[in-house]
């Protein structure tokens, strides 16, 4: 474990594609949600915030992106192109899966031609080929959540944010998701920050496990994860997957008490 | 390794629940679920008009109500009638659609600037609701008083009579796009105005087209409201309902009553068609139906 609790000397190191740095968040009507939390996240790292509900996970999550002010410390993130996938799909309803796809390269202003092809690579990518001209309601719950990830994979985001986005779909679903969302992270290589309370989900995608404590939220232990990627579905059946797992669980008990 | 590059470079989505199919019920089915029972329904009815007209009413005061196959005869078949019923009803849409789209324009605006500040959206709804709670009749004066009784009266009846719907509803469309696509157009730095064409606009659409069809349907009766109180000018089915009432033409009185209904029907349906075909292919709603 890092010193994370160490308020003293900046842990945030240089270079770093996002960082916290003691940030707080007290809300108008008194609620503190986060309290001095530091940590960062390299280019090629994925790591996820596991805590449980209303602990302030999302806020953190709505500070860097900028959403949400800090009311103490700083984050720093390029939010240039900033990646954010939503708890929900956020599609818009009456935009097939390709305008949906190519909103955010033509709110960045990029040219036409050059967006419809960097939106049907990214369908291509979480598999939604064959859905082009479906309109959101004719979609699954997890193929909304694909189309979701092509439209973010468009702007090629050197930092991707991830708030509970597999949350809504069922297990089997999930697991295909994670599988598909570590896949993207070894191709793009970016700076990954998720957010989930599902440890396996955690534990199966990440570099990088934090544990966060219920409300006021506090970043109160960190594991490494020491797999290779690409990880393969058997993993989840893994010894040292299982035992990793329990650790965690067992962290994320303590923190709730 | 190699397995899961195999895996992950396949196409197909994997996900277990397959997209949703759209339910549509057969043809044949709809028919007898929707036709037939109001038909069996219209039979009754007629049925009891003959009761009234022959059964109830003595041959003395049969005036008050005649037989369908006489109003048809008189008011339908009769072409001099007809025709004239025809032109007073193409004066009175014309008058209704005209005022619709000046309510549209006006509304539309209206309703744009106040989506953009709360503070002039709490300044000017108190007033839309004042001028909303005005019974239509208590205004007529007044507008003869001020503009005449020419086509611009009636125009002007037709708007005040149809603006509310199409504020309020485009209003309440306007501030319908959830938070999540809010906190979207922000994370990418979208403009008022790209926000408002992108986001506001088309997530209001629904709301737009079911306060256009209860406006359309209001100006309708503006329309002929104005007609009926102002008496004078062009010829429309509010001064004929008016002559076939005090002339005790019965028969064509009816036929007017329903040659308006039958106009307040086809705008109803009109603008439930265009909803369809607008914004059909993505909202659940459908319009056009009865």
């Amino acid at each position: 474990m890092t010193a994370v609790e160490n308020h003293a000397g900046s842990n945030v190191r240089a270079g770093a594609a996002l960082s916290f740095d003691r940030t707080q968040m007290v809300f108008p009507d008194g609620t503190e949600a986060v309290r001095e939390v530091s940590f960062s996240v390299e280019r090629g790292e994925f790591v996820t915030i596991v805590g449980p509900s209303g602990c302030g996970k999302s806020t953190l999550l709505k500070i860097a992106s900028g959403l949400l002010e800090p009311t103490g410390g700083s984050v720093a993130v390029d939010r240039d192109r900033l990646g954010y996938v939503f708890q929900d799909a956020t599609l818009l309803p009456w935009r097939t899966v390709l305008g949906n796809v190519e909103l955010l390269a033509e709110l960045h202003g990029i040219e036409k031609s050059e967006r419809r092809r960097l939106a049907l690579d990214a369908i291509d990518t979480v598999g939604l080929s064959g859905f082009v001209d479906h309109y959101p309601r004719s979609l699954s719950g997890g193929m909304r959540m694909r189309a979701s990830l092509a439209r973010t994979l468009t702007l090629k985001p050197p930092v991707f944010l991830f708030d509970e986005p597999f949350g809504a779909v069922d297990e089997i679903t999930r697991e295909h998701l994670n599988e598909e969302t570590q896949r993207l992270f070894q191709q793009e290589g970016f700076a990954g920050l998720f957010i989930t309370h599902s440890i396996s989900e955690a534990v199966f995608m990440s570099t990088r496990v934090l544990v966060m404590s219920a409300r006021p939220g506090r970043i109160v232990a960190e594991y490494e994860v020491p797999f290779d990627y690409p990880r393969i579905p058997e993993l989840r059946f893994d010894p040292e997957f299982g035992r990793l797992s329990g650790e965690i669980s067992h962290a994320l008990r303590g923190s709730h008490s | 390794m190699t397995t899961i590059e195999n895996q992950t470079t396949a196409t197909e989505p994997r996900d277990d629940d397959a997209p949703r199919p759209i339910d549509r019920p057969s043809l044949a089915h709809r028919l007898t679920g929707s036709i037939v029972p109001p038909l069996v329904l219209g039979a009754f009815v007629l049925l009891g008009w003959y009761g009234v007209s022959y059964l109830l009413l003595d041959p003395k005061r049969r005036f008050l109500l005649k037989p369908p196959h006489e109003v048809l005869q008189q008011g339908f078949l009769e072409w001099s009638t007809f025709s004239e019923m025809l032109s007073g009803l193409w004066s009175s849409t014309k008058v209704a659609m005209i005022g619709l789209v000046i309510a549209i324009a006006i509304g539309f605006v209206l309703a744009t600037i106040m989506s953009q500040a709360r503070t002039i959206e709490r300044a000017v709804f108190p007033y839309m609701v004042t001028l909303q709670a005005i019974p239509i009749l208590a205004i007529v004066p007044l507008i003869s008083f001020w503009w005449g009784t020419g086509q611009r009266s009636r125009v002007i009846v037709c708007v005040i009579i149809a603006l509310f719907p199409i504020i309020v509803n485009t209003l309440f469309g306007l501030q319908s796009a959830e938070r999540g696509m809010h906190d979207l157009f922000t994370l990418h730095h979208a403009s008022r105005v790209t926000r408002l064409r992108k986001l506001m606009f088309p997530a209001a659409l629904p709301a737009i087209f079911a306060g256009l069809r209860i406006s359309a349907g209001l100006s309708v009766i503006g329309a002929i409201v104005g007609d009926f109180f102002f008496g004078r000018g062009d010829v429309g089915i509010g001064q004929l309902l008016r002559r076939y009432s005090s002339q005790l033409m019965g028969e064509e009185l009816l036929a007017a009553v329903i040659m308006s209904s039958a106009l307040g029907v086809t705008v109803f349906l009109t603008f439930g068609w265009i909803q369809n075909v607008a914004i059909g292919k993505w909202h659940e709603t459908s319009g056009g139906r009865l």
